[in-house]
């Protein structure tokens, strides 16, 4: 409807055709003249990103929040007011006087970061890369392909990043009397190690999932590798605990979400027992490198035909 | 095929001169398991700056695919293009610095509203905020988007959404400005307002590389045209030169009721005929192309009667880049 109404200039055909030729070519003739540079593009590019987070905030937090709201309410409040022994019987913990929330908050911010990077790297791609192709609109600023790819890991770490840090709130609030959870963080430095390479390294899986995956076949990735991801990402349990199931012990080293929810345990909860570290720093750092490179260059692939 | 190109291509040095676009057997096969589709099959091109070029073809032609090639969104499997003196595929940063591109497909950030779109595409080009805000001001002013720069990108109409997209890829003041079909599915009134808009771009003395199916498109608007089918090149020139080369003749079109026996323009005597240049047979078709069509068209009626045929339609077309492209291919131009 709007192609027949002509504002300001551009349609009317003779009269006013002269006044739009001069203001358009005045923008030809007095044009600023650019000079980009990686950081500046980089920066806008995260600009922009913030811009449209900015914009979907209330939908983005709801999202962020509702997963560990439940969980924290149904694990903390509901299960231990009912007095079911699913708590303490699950995670072994509960005769020396561990709260369950305690064990779900390292568990909880593993999949989060899961949820959030994924979501938050995946979707947009699905969408930039149908069929109208909007990427092409970023492929074409003044940048190599693969510092856009960069770009959309950092942009989807952040989220991450943010999904998980709202678990602490969450979690010390919602929980019935007395079943609170007991965090001990002896060394901050390992924990923001632990979250930032966490954080890029589901945003890096992110991205390589976005571009190999058929768009139309995404529903069927979330079903087949994210819920087994969380299910079996000792979430609810430490992965020492899964000692008495061997097979499984070993075959969930396979997730890289275990690596998450174990450092996170390291960081947080280190009187509990955890994994041994280097194997922990190991899987998250060469996790990310992996899959950061997988995911630039099939990225670079998808952009550039 | 006649080249009309002036200079013979092998004579010239590999060195990248300071034209717009050239291109050196530029080729593109894309792999599948189905078999290699070769989309492009060598394109030279050399488009001195200033240029309105068009690249001229139906749908399927290699038009968009060279496009994408150089834009360095495609990667050439064989040959070689400079864009403002940059090699595509050595330099993809340094070319993109230097281009504006409209592609086919809507790629506006639908996510952003219309002013957002021009000003951080304003700000990925290293404009700061303030002069970024200032340029998307003026855009959307000079391309007459006022009423909607608060709009998000996807609430635009085709005409408002082609307009705000030629806008953005003009916010770093392009050396070459690239056009994939920026008129396909508008109606004709935007369509016209778009011309007005890339003429003045024109006499500005931007360089403009567009691509179209619309021989009226072409006719309207380009300097030289290039006609491409099945990924090569047939013809290049001013629509003069272009007219000119392919015998650009009346082209009279007779379709009979049954086929056309073999040998009947033969038996008719219609090559001595003056001013006929070329007749062909073609199933139930007979055309006759020439430059004195004067009474053609009843002589082809009588030609049939004369041997038991009955005419279905006839039809008369002018001198035109359609009976051009006829008379280079051999076919009826399929937009």
């Amino acid at each position: 409807m709007a192609t027949t109404t002509q504002p300001a200039g551009i349609g009317a055909a003779s009269g006013d055709g002269v006044q739009v030729a001069s203001s358009i070519a005045q923008l030809v003739t007095d044009a600023p003249v650019p000079h980009p540079t990686l950081p500046k593009t980089f920066g806008a590019m995260m600009a922009r990103e913030f811009r449209v987070l900015g914009r979907n905030a209330p939908s983005t937090f709801i999202r962020a929040v509702m997963q560990p709201l439940l969980f924290a309410f149904v694990f903390a409040y509901v299960l231990p007011k009912i007095g079911s022994g699913f708590g303490s019987a699950g995670a072994g913990a509960g005769k020396t006087g561990v709260t369950f929330s305690t064990i779900l908050v390292p568990g909880l911010m593993g999949s989060m970061f899961l949820m959030q990077g994924m979501f938050g790297t995946t979707m947009p791609l699905v969408m930039e890369f149908s069929w109208q192709r909007t990427i092409e609109d970023r492929a074409l600023a003044p940048v190599p392909i693969r510092v856009l790819a960069i770009q959309k890991i950092t942009a989807g770490a952040i989220q991450a990043f943010i999904g998980a840090a709202i678990v602490f709130p969450v979690v010390y609030w919602v929980h019935a009397p007395g079943q609170g959870p007991h965090v001990d963080v002896t060394n901050w430095l390992l924990l923001a190690v632990v979250m930032v390479f966490a954080s890029t390294l589901t945003a890096s899986m992110g991205l390589w999932l976005g571009t190999v995956v058929d768009p139309r076949k995404m529903q069927m990735v979330f079903a087949v590798v994210l819920l087994p991801l969380t299910m079996l990402g000792c979430v609810y349990y430490p992965w020492s605990a899964l000692h008495v199931i061997r097979w499984l012990q070993i075959l969930v080293l396979l997730n890289p979400m275990v690596y998450m929810t174990e450092g996170l345990r390291a960081a947080l909860t280190p009187s509990l027992g955890h994994m041994p570290l280097w194997a922990i720093l190991l899987a998250l750092v060469g996790g990310t490198a992996v899959f950061g490179y997988l995911g630039v260059r099939t990225f670079r692939n998808r952009v550039v035909n | 095929m006649t080249a009309m190109t002036a200079q013979p291509r092998a004579a010239r040095p590999p060195e990248p001169r300071a034209a717009a676009i050239r291109t050196e057997d530029l080729r593109k096969t894309y792999k599948s398991s189905r078999g290699d589709v070769e989309a492009v099959r060598g394109i030279d091109l050399d488009i001195p700056q200033g240029e309105f070029f068009g690249l001229l073809g139906p749908n399927g032609a290699g038009k968009s695919t060279t496009i994408g090639m150089l834009t360095t969104l495609v990667y050439p499997t064989g040959g070689r293009a400079w864009v403002a003196g940059h090699d595509v595929t050595r330099e993809p940063v340094a070319v993109k610095r230097r281009i504006g591109v409209v592609t086919q497909n809507n790629t506006l950030d639908m996510q952003l509203t219309v002013a957002e779109n021009l000003e951080f595409r304003s700000r990925f080009f290293g404009l700061s905020k303030g002069v970024a805000a200032t340029r998307a001001a003026q855009l959307i002013d000079a391309f007459g988007l006022g009423d909607r720069k608060n709009a998000m990108a996807d609430q635009l109409s085709g005409g408002q959404a082609r307009r705000l997209m030629i806008a953005r890829s003009l916010v770093h003041q392009p050396d070459v400005l690239f056009l994939d079909e920026p008129t396909a599915g508008l109606d004709p009134q935007t369509r016209v307002n778009l011309w007005d808009i890339l003429k003045v771009l024109h006499a500005q003395g931007q360089t403009i590389l567009l691509t179209t199916h619309y021989m009226e498109e072409a006719e309207a608007l380009c300097d030289r045209i290039a006609v491409v089918d099945h990924g090569k090149i047939l013809a290049e020139g001013s629509l003069d030169e272009l007219l000119a080369d392919a015998g650009a003749e009346t082209v009279v079109t007779v379709r009979y009721e049954e086929p056309v026996p073999d040998g009947l323009a033969e038996r008719a005597g219609l090559a001595g005929r003056p001013g006929i240049t070329k007749v062909e047979a073609d199933g139930d078709q007979l055309r006759v192309f020439s430059g004195d069509p004067e009474g053609l068209l009843g002589e082809l009626v009588e030609i049939g009667a004369a041997n038991g045929l009955h005419i279905r339609d006839a039809a008369q077309a002018k001198p035109s880049l359609e009976t051009a492209f006829l008379a280079l291919t051999g076919r009826e131009y399929r937009e």
